[in-house]
This record gives structure tokens, sequence and C-alpha cells, in this order.
């Protein structure tokens, strides 16, 4: 029987002519992550490990409190400096050349198509946009370290057969909104345990920083890996990052998936998700006519803080003002991003509109820093959780959506659908 | 590996923002696990960190741990709670909780034979999971005994069994 593209990566990780769902492996790692890592020097240390099991595959940065709001946070940083000397780590990124590590470690060249990444903090199934088997980890990352391999059971596939074309980003409908339809429509726990792979002739209509936000979100929906096709617009992306040789999967014929849904792009509206989760998705404009009041917009986060996002938003706040009782919140997902706006003049435009620019950080997302929501107020977000208490007071609220209707609700004061600033 | 304790239920997708709320935990990334726990849990049921008595058993619904990779499972462990048994759990938590040595145990249909303040009783090797109050019998999916999770869990965690793996690789070189 054929093979899905997850069970390709994992029979060459582990060694093996094929794997079967729901047999247990060992299956070596083509390179992993390290953020933060407060306590990871000492508990190595405790554990006799002095050094990693290859130091080319190892990249550290520290993205969620970047810089650090307090004494605790800054003591964190100095130990994961001192991890990173005595480990002898060469790719580490310190603050000003850094960014959220999903943005940034593809960027410079951590994955290649047909890789197997076990890398630490959940959104790690990003990287699967590059048709990459690449799923989260967290308490084994001494393990990993140590030895560059990780236990897995092979999980089952599911896959979406994408048909017809997205709207996209001239349209203001990119890929948050098909994985929001998606969680909305078949559930958070749709692919839990599951390998997700997204295919079919809908995929070529969708941006990379499309597939970026679905592969990321596919943890959202409870997947261990959300994978792509490798096509022209993946290698182009990735083309002299790269430093590894691709070696690109596709699926057989005859592969086995578990469950396959099919879903038409091309009329798919813009999502949004209400509080307090990410599947209580539905069409912004069935929230719109309610005139749901916001007091904060934030554009930024590993699901959508790069160019096509601040572009949408640019376009929308080009010649108009954030609403009087709005702060609009502007963090890009890496410094090379933040850079890029500021020579594509998008910076001046978001300025201008009265909009907040921040350096790149997780910042408000997970609620640490700079836009932390307090008590009562309604926050919509273009990052990809709203769980109670997420960004802040367990009696906030979070609306989940893409950068244009975020931007489009900045100015109106109220949830909006960006398609009335066409 | 077997456990008999006062059961609290909770329901579907018990996120780990939840049981370990970024704004009052991961900003502060030298808080003590035993400290941070009084956090747990503290947006949809405040003052339970505080009620939660060791050997107590969570039932939950479907989805338990989704979200966060943060090891939140610590959370539970270092309140005292025994093991959880849910409908379905997210593989991030179900895999920090056996690299810990917390267990986590997968049985479809336990939230609807569980209330809370039953008495339940769960024995991890076995996966036999029983409501001692309503004298109910349910069983759980039982890791295999030579699968790695197995080992790790009945290692006590992640740590124990990789002391134990690198010392066995010291000796053969
Ligand atoms: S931006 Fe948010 S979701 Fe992404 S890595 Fe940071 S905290 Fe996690």
């Amino acid at each position: 029987m054929g093979a899905t593209m997850g069970e390709k990566i994992l029979a060459r990780a582990s060694g093996r002519p094929q794997v079967k769902p729901g047999e247990y492996i060992w299956a070596r790692v083509d390179g992993t992550a390290v953020i933060g890592a407060r306590n990871l020097r000492a508990r190595l240390r405790a554990l006799g490990i002095e050094r990693v099991w290859d130091p080319e595959r190892v990249y550290v940065t520290e993205d969620h409190l970047a810089p650090p709001p307090s004494v605790d946070a800054a003591n964190g940083a100095v130990e994961m400096r001192k991890f990173v000397k005595e480990f002898g780590i060469t790719h580490f990124f310190e603050w000003g050349r850094h960014g959220i590590l999903h943005e940034l470690f593809p960027h410079h060249g951590y994955v290649s198509p047909g890789d197997f990444i076990a890398s630490i903090d959940s959104h790690s199934t990003s990287y699967g946009c590059f048709n990459v088997a690449s799923c989260p980890i967290n308490e084994e990352l001494p393990l990993v370290l140590a030895t560059g391999e990780v236990w897995l059971r092979v999980p089952e596939s599911v896959r979406f057969i994408l048909t017809g074309r997205l709207p996209g980003p001239d349209q203001f409908v990119v890929g948050k909104d098909v994985i929001l339809h998606i969680a909305g429509t078949y559930g958070t726990d749709v692919a839990l345990y599951k390998s997700v792979e997204f295919v079919g002739p809908g995929v070529a209509s969708i941006s990379m920083a499309g597939r970026f936000s679905m592969a990321n979100m596919g943890i959202e929906i409870g997947a261990k890996f959300a994978i792509f096709p490798c096509d022209e617009q993946t290698l182009d992306y990735l083309k002299g990052k790269m430093r590894r040789e691709p070696r690109p999967v596709s699926p057989d014929p005859d592969a086995h998936y578990s469950a396959t849904y099919t879903v038409d792009l091309t009329h798919l509206p813009p999502y949004v998700a209400l509080p307090h989760d990410p599947g209580n998705s539905v069409p912004v404009v069935q929230v719109a006519r309610e005139r749901i009041k916001i007091d904060q917009a934030f554009i930024g986060s590993c699901t959508n803080g790069r160019m096509e996002d601040f572009r949408m938003a640019a376009r929308i706040l080009k010649g108009r003002q954030v609403h009087p009782d709005v702060r609009l919140i502007c963090t890009p997902a890496s410094q090379a991003i933040w850079k890029q706006c500021m020579e594509e003049g998008i910076w001046q435009v978001l300025a201008e509109a009265g909009a907040l620019i921040t350096s790149s950080t997780c910042g408000p997302c997970p609620g640490l820093h700079m836009g932390v929501l307090g008590d009562g107020e309604v926050c919509i977000s273009s990052s990809n959780r709203n769980f109670q208490g997420r960004m802040g007071s367990p009696k906030a609220f979070v609306y989940l959506a893409n950068p244009a209707t975020v931007a489009a609700s900045a100015v109106t004061g109220y949830i909006t659908d960006p398609r009335e600033f066409l | 590996m077997r456990f008999q304790g006062k059961v609290w239920k909770f329901g579907d997708n018990i996120s780990t923002d939840l049981m370990m709320p970024g704004s009052k935990v991961l900003a502060r990334p030298g808080i003590s696990d035993k400290e941070a726990a009084q956090f747990c849990m503290e947006a949809n049921r405040p003052g339970w960190a505080q009620q939660v008595t060791p050997g107590d058993i969570i039932i939950a619904g479907r989805n338990f741990g989704c979200g966060s990779s943060r090891p939140a499972a610590r959370m539970l462990k270092a309140l005292g709670i025994a093991c959880v048994v849910a409908d379905s759990v997210s593989r991030l938590f179900f895999r920090n909780s056996i690299h810990i040595g917390f267990p986590v145990l997968l049985c479809p249909g336990v939230s609807q034979a569980f209330e809370e303040g039953d008495v339940a009783e769960v024995d991890v090797e076995s996966g036999r999971v029983r409501n001692l109050t309503r004298g109910v019998e349910l069983q759980a999916e039982a890791l295999p005994k030579d699968s790695p999770p197995y080992q790790i869990l009945m290692a006590g965690g992640l740590d124990n069994y990789l002391k134990a793996r690198l010392a066995q690789g010291r000796r053969a070189s």
C-alpha cells in the first residue's frame, strides 16, 4: 500500500522501508529549536549531558519575552546565553536580529522540504508549509538535544482536498480564513494525534504566508503534523536560504487516509473566531451586524505577522485613522520583516493612522507584555488562540481574524468585514 | 501503578492556558511549580487549586490539555493530582505528562461515567478505570509494555529514563 507524506518522511527518519500508523518508532530529527531555556542548562547538567548531538542543527533565540519586561525574564535570558556559550551553539539570534522562532528559523534555512523536525513550542507544526513533518515537543527537549532522536507513535493521516481558488490578499481572504473555517466546521479535534495533509488543486492559489498560517494553526485542530506538498512557490520561498538539499515528498495515489474532507476555496469569506475557542468561527458578515465594539486590535504573532499581512493592513489604513477608542498594536514576526515594512513605507502609513508599532516579539499573543488585556476588554487579534485568559485577564474577550479584518475593525471601532474597504 | 481518589470533573477543550496562565506564570520564568500551580484553572474555576487534596483524580471530556506546549502537566502534578482520565487528550499534553512521569489515560466515554465527587480507581498498566461510587467499569487505552512512553512513565519520567539510557550508551562505547 502507498504512503502519505507524513509516513514517507517518518520512514526515512526512522531508517525503515515503511511505517504503519499506530506503531512506535524512534526517529532522527533534522533540526530542533530552543527558546528561552531558563531551566534547560541546569537540567542537562544534572543529567550529565555536556554537549548537544549536533550544534549545527540546534537553533536558539528568545521571542516570548523579548526584550525582557522584568528582572525575572532578564535572568531567564542570562541562563539562555550561558547555555548558548557552554554548549557551543552557533545559531543564536540576539535581540535586534531575532524574530518569533517559527518565522526566524525557516528564514535562516533551518528547514528543507522532506525534513523531520521535532521542536519546542506548539506552533512548530508551522514548518509543515514547507513540506516538512514537524511536530511540537516540550518536556523531551533534553532527549532530543542529547541524542538527536525522539520516539513517536506513527500517526494516522487525514487529508483536506482543497479545490477552487482562494480569493487571496487582494480580496482580503487568506490562509487564516481557510483554517478558521476548517476549525469551525470540522472541530478543533478533527486532527487529534493525526498528520493533516493539505492537498489538491486549490493549494497553488494559497500564498506561502497563507500556507504558513494554516500549518501553524494545524495545532489548533489537534494535529501532530500539518503538511503541504512542495511546489514552485515553496522552492521559490526557500531559494538561497536552505542549509540542506530538499527531499520533497508527495503522497502515493493509493496512500491511506483515515478521513478525507473537501473544501472549496472559491467563495470562502473572511472568518472570525468568537471567544473563547478557535473553533467558534463564523463568517465575519454574521457578526458585523452586531457592531461588537473593540478596545484593542492586534496584528502580529507567528500566524499573521508577515509582509502579506502588513501590506493588507496598510491598504486599509492608508489615509484613514484608527478609531479614537481603539489602540492598534502592530508587531512583526521578525526584525527582517520590521526592516522590510520600513523600506516599503508600511510603517509610515500605519504610524500616520495612529497605530503602535513594536519590535518583534510574541508580546500580547500569550498575554506576556506589550498589550496585555484588562478586565472586560475586547480585542480582535490576528494570532491563533483566544482561550480564556490567553491574552491577559480571564475577563477579557478575544476574537481571532485575518489582519485585514483586524485593520478594518481598528478603523470602524467594531468588528467589521474588511471587504467593505475594497 | 494504581490510584484511588476523589473525582474532579472538567469539560471539553481545557487548555494549557487555563492550567498555566501566561500572564501569571510564563511572565515569571523563575517561578516554582508549586507557586505557579496556585493559578491553575484560576480563570475557569477560581479557588479550585486551593481545594485539591493530594491523590485526587481528574476526569475530563474531549481534547484535554489543548493548545500551548507549556509544561502544564507539572501544575497538576504539583497540586498532587494522581492522574487524569479523559475522553481524549491533546498529543502535546499527553507527551509532556508521560515525560514527567504523570499518568494520563485516554478513555472515550469516561466523562459520561463519572460525576464530581465520585471515587475513581485507575489501574494505569491495565487501563482499567472503575467508578467505585456507581459500580461502573471502563477500559482505557493501555500503553504497550514495549513502547517508549510506557517505559518512560514507569521509569518515573524522562530524566530517570535518559540517565539510564546514557549510562548504558557510555558502557557500550
Ligand atoms: S506568537 Fe504566540 S503562538 Fe506564536 S510562538 Fe509566540 S506565543 Fe506562541
